[in-house]
């Protein structure tokens, strides 16, 4: 089945990097007016965006900078935090087939909720040609962000500052949608996971990164058994289309 | 170095190691169907749960401006799809509903 699938090209890796790139731009914006409202200096802004390239877990960890949480605290939030990034590469890497296996240790640095999305749902056989532009323009695009963010968010009006915050979900939204519209799985699925995280974050009061892990367990688990009896008949739609 | 660059070289290795292992395990191996399929459902969990309930409260002290950024980005990639106006026209809507 594998075989019959497009392979995908170094030229469909830019076309979809390009919107990552700009998507990430005014976020990433967001995050260099916040690190430098919270006192770091430029070198340590493109630091957090260059070396640890992580989009939520950077807003986290600069607001605990800020309210003086201890180095250690700090690291296990953030390993839990991004604790999700363990089944995204799993999943990602289970789809693509590695021509150069020592380019591994390189691609799963660049993999965040939005390159891995963008890779789920791009229609054809993942590779390495395709997954470097495409991650890349992303990391590119949130690096430069945030120094762009740094030195010129300030002149941007406060409100307009603070109505960048949402931009992290917006694109979230940009990248459910399309596929709920696809397959009713994708409704079922994510609704799924919002009433169970909701739940678990709300009502349970777990912390963030374990409501995150636990929830795509379990509706990933659900999904096995509940479309368990149609997977003969669907897989083949799914995968040709 | 600084305290801070020590912090984020921590948190780099916290974060990447999880990003690096299922790359060096499972990578051009045949997994077995089921356990394929759970991966398969994987992006439609995150995304639901990174969405619900992190977004309502996005900017304390204004839903409102939260829900109009958020519905108009919920309608406009249902409509036209694609990213870029998604996003900066989300941004907007919010903005000017902060504003008046």
């Amino acid at each position: 089945m594998s075989q019959k699938l497009k392979h995908l090209t170094f030229k469909d890796g830019i076309k979809d990097g390009i919107p990552i790139f700009l998507g990430y731009f005014p976020i990433a914006m967001a995050f260099g007016i916040l690190s430098r409202g919270t006192g770091l200096t430029l070198i340590e802004t493109l630091s957090f965006s260059f070396i640890l390239f992580a989009g939520a877990a950077q807003f986290i960890a600069v607001g605990m900078i800020a309210s003086g949480v201890g180095a250690i605290e700090m690291i296990i939030t953030i390993f839990f935090l991004n604790f999700r990034h363990f089944l995204m590469s799993a999943s990602l890497s289970a789809k693509t087939h590695f021509k150069h296996p020592l380019l591994k240790p390189f691609i799963s640095f660049f993999v965040t909720d939005e390159s891995f999305s963008v890779a789920s749902f791009a229609n054809g056989q993942l590779n390495e040609s395709y997954l470097i532009p495409m991650q890349l323009l992303g990391y590119f695009g949130w690096g430069i962000g945030s120094g762009v963010g740094f030195v010129i968010g300030s002149i941007l009006p406060p409100l307009l500052q603070k109505a960048m915050g949402i931009g992290l979900y917006l694109m979230f939204i940009a990248l459910l949608v399309p596929e709920m519209k696809k397959t009713n799985k994708a409704i079922v699925l994510s609704v799924m996971a919002g009433i169970m995280n909701s739940i678990l974050r709300l009502l349970l009061h777990l912390p963030q990164g374990w409501s995150i892990v636990i929830t795509i367990i379990l509706v990933s688990l659900l999904g096995v058994l509940v479309y368990e009896h149609e997977e003969t008949s669907t897989k083949e739609v799914i995968n040709y289309e | 170095m600084s305290k801070t660059m020590w912090i984020i070289l921590g948190l780099m290795i916290v974060t990447y190691i999880p990003r690096l292992l299922p790359f060096l395990i499972i990578s051009n191996k045949k997994l077995p169907g089921k356990l394929r399929q759970f991966l398969e459902y994987v992006p439609y969990a995150a995304l639901g749960a990174l969405i619900i309930p992190g977004a309502i409260n996005t900017i304390p002290g204004h839903p409102l401006a939260t829900a109009v950024g958020l519905s108009f980005a919920f309608l406009y990639s249902y409509l036209k799809g694609g990213m870029i106006i998604t996003v900066v026209g989300g941004i907007i809507a919010t903005y000017i509903i902060l504003v008046i």
